[in-house]
């Protein structure tokens, strides 16, 4: 797991998985439909992105979709620190 | 053409004894909306009928016919009467969009208790507070929310059970048991308690501007109104596969995700799932929905995800679509009538009515943006905020009223006989939003008449903010007003005031929005904070929202001769 993936990962396991709760985050695991994060919780969530990753992400990108996984937020993550 | 009756047949000669004789109920008899919903159908002939089809986000299905239904909510019955719940108690759901949920509010209802329900994105303040408030006997919950439950239960002397309908293997702790619905013996016959009419029956938690939410008290009588409206508005017919995208932790999830479909002997679908718009096409096109009752903040979502994304799954099963929560844009009407073939029909009612009470009947001619007009038996207009009598102008903004009286209407807030009594004025009940009518009798929506904040169509009020943003050790005052956004029509805006030693920072502003989102929801979360030197008050020290609203909304300041200059 690279450092990016484990920044995000780390993330949403200490603020969206409460004491008690078993379930475990993988890259994969559906966050927006599973319901671990859900759509409103996503604001918190870009905003952490874009304070410890240095980028801006237009509020059209923050979608479901790109918020599903932390495989695909690392995604959105990259393209933005590429642009 | 339509072959529904036009808005003038529905309305003439309307009386709510309709659905009393439809329901074969005769005033003075028992009724019990947990029997309504399950026995009833049975007796109908409808036993083998599916009544619940239910999915979670990995593609886990579970089917349950109305017979089903009817010796699981007995089997829930029973067990709570067991554990010596009588009639009148609170008994609290606290569960995701799980079939023990649905099955669970019936169940309490036959024993005679109150259902509450309560959103399980709840922190563990926003539901002290509602345990507390309503002095709630026992709780049904899931084990990854009993953790929650685990922080307050020490102040709360009054919950004697913690029902975990998940525990497994998982080691139980004080007052917690563990009952798993399906592995426990169904039981055949359960004497459900003869409510009446006006026997409590649910209890939803709503917010105001001041003070914590109230707990609105509704009775078995509300059936009354949810059988017709759901038959009516939402047009359920026999062979209907309907969809109600509201969870049961707040009133649409209960009045039209539980007791309206299920009351008509309809097969009704439910996602136990976050927001994916693939995933609710293919929801929908997978389970044949023919009527979706939805949201105007999940359509604004939808219609993000772009019109391509509906082209790629056959969505022809769809015949009526509804919305309710928040008013529906003329843009999301024009848009589901070119993606989907038909409009959406806005919907307006809200937890104290317990039914829809202006709407866009079937039949009726859709105007994009409008509420539409007052269901049959409802008698609505808006009021002067002044004289509280009847604006008879055309196009003039006014307090929305309705004249108390029908079935489902609110019977109290609980343990707040003066708050409730401030909801009428002149032999009116007043909505708390302003609207204007057309000359066709048409009502649109202006806005609300209070600092409540329309978040998602989810009622959030300042106070309960306000108060766990001041437990944040940073925080000196806080004020939480409304801040327009084009998904949720409202999103939550603080400003706040720092304490000594504090700086404003980014990383500040995220660790107060977390507190916020666990301490109450991601609803209540400010969306955006504003760190600001001190906030606008009167001189007897108020702090005044209505400034930093108008800021948010662009609108004029009003009468600033009050607020005191620092």
């Amino acid at each position: 797991m690279d450092d990016l993936t484990k920044l995000v990962r780390d993330y949403v396991v200490r603020e969206y998985i409460e004491e008690g709760d078993d379930r475990e985050v993988t890259e994969t695991t559906p966050l927006i439909s599973g319901g671990i994060v859900d759509s409103f919780s996503m604001v918190s969530l870009k905003r952490f992105l874009e304070k410890k990753c240095g980028i801006q992400i237009p509020d059209a990108d923050a979608t479901p979709v790109a918020f599903d996984t932390v495989q695909s937020i690392v995604a959105l993550v990259r393209r933005f620190q590429k642009s | 053409m339509s072959n529904h009756p036009t808005y003038e047949e529905r309305t003439a000669n309307f009386d709510w004894s309709i659905s009393e004789k439809e329901l074969g109920y005769k005033k003075g008899d028992p009724i019990n909306i947990g029997w309504m919903c399950s026995d009833r159908i049975c007796r109908m002939g409808l036993a083998g009928k599916l009544a619940l089809i239910w999915e979670d986000y990995q593609g886990v299905q579970k089917r349950y016919s109305y017979d089903d239904i009817r010796v699981l909510s007995n089997t829930i019955a029973k067990y709570l009467v067991e554990l010596g719940i009588q009639p009148g108690e609170r008994v609290c759901l606290f569960m995701d969009r799980v079939p023990e949920l649905y099955v669970g509010f019936l169940g309490i209802l036959k024993t005679g208790a109150v259902a509450q329900p309560l959103f399980s994105a709840f922190g563990d303040e926003s539901l002290f507070v509602r345990l507390s408030n309503a002095r709630t006997s026992a709780i049904i919950t899931q084990k990854k929310h009993a953790f929650k439950v685990r922080k307050i239960r020490h102040q709360l002397p009054d919950l004697r059970h913690i029902i975990v309908v998940d525990a497994g293997e998982a080691a139980l702790q004080e007052r917690e048991l563990s009952f798993q619905m399906e592995n426990t013996p169904g039981v055949e016959d359960f004497p459900v308690y003869p409510t009446t009419s006006e026997s409590p029956s649910v209890l939803h938690y709503t917010s105001g501007t001041t003070g914590q939410p109230k707990g609105a008290q509704h009775v078995h009588n509300s059936l009354i109104s949810q059988y017709l409206t759901a038959k009516w508005v939402l047009d359920l017919h026999p062979d209907d596969i309907y969809w109600c995208n509201a969870d049961p932790g707040w009133v649409t999830g209960t009045s039209y995700g539980i007791i309206g479909p299920w009351v008509n002997g309809i097969t009704q679908v439910v996602l136990d799932s976050g927001f994916n718009a693939e995933a609710w096409y293919k929801f929908i096109a997978r389970h044949r929905v023919t009527v979706w009752y939805s949201a105007p903040t999940a359509i604004r979502l939808l219609m993000k995800e772009g019109k391509e994304l509906t082209r790629k799954y056959d969505l022809s099963c769809l015949r009526h679509l509804c919305s309710v929560g928040e008013p529906l844009n003329a843009e999301a009407v024009h848009w589901s009538q070119e993606v989907f073939g038909k409009p959406f029909h806005d919907t307006f009612w809200q937890t104290e009515t317990g039914c829809i009470v202006i709407t866009n009947l079937p039949g009726m001619p859709i105007k994009p943006g409008s509420m539409g007009r007052p269901f049959p038996g409802i008698t609505a207009s808006v009021l002067n905020p002044v004289t509280f009598e009847p604006i008879n102008q055309n196009g003039v903004a006014g307090l929305i009223a309705l004249r108390p009286g029908w079935p489902s209407q609110v019977r109290g807030y609980w343990n707040n006989e003066l708050v409730y009594q401030a909801k009428f004025r002149n032999g009116w009940y007043l909505c708390g939003d302003r609207a204007t009518i057309d000359s066709d009798g048409y009502f649109w929506f202006v806005g609300r008449d209070d600092d409540v904040i329309n978040t998602g169509g989810h009622l959030v009020g300042p106070f309960e903010i306000e108060s766990a943003l001041l437990e944040h050790p940073a925080v000196a005052e806080s004020a939480a007003v409304a801040k327009p956004d084009p998904v949720n029509m409202e999103v939550v805006k603080a400003f706040v005031t720092l304490k000594p030693g504090y700086q404003p920072s980014d990383d500040l502003e995220l660790e107060i929005m977390n507190h916020i989102r666990k301490r109450l929801s991601p609803l209540a979360m400010p969306q955006e904070i504003e760190f600001i030197d001190s906030l606008p008050k009167t001189r007897s020290g108020k702090i005044v929202r209505r400034v930093l609203r108008s800021k948010e909304f662009n609108e004029p300041l009003g009468d600033l001769s009050t607020i005191m200059n620092d």
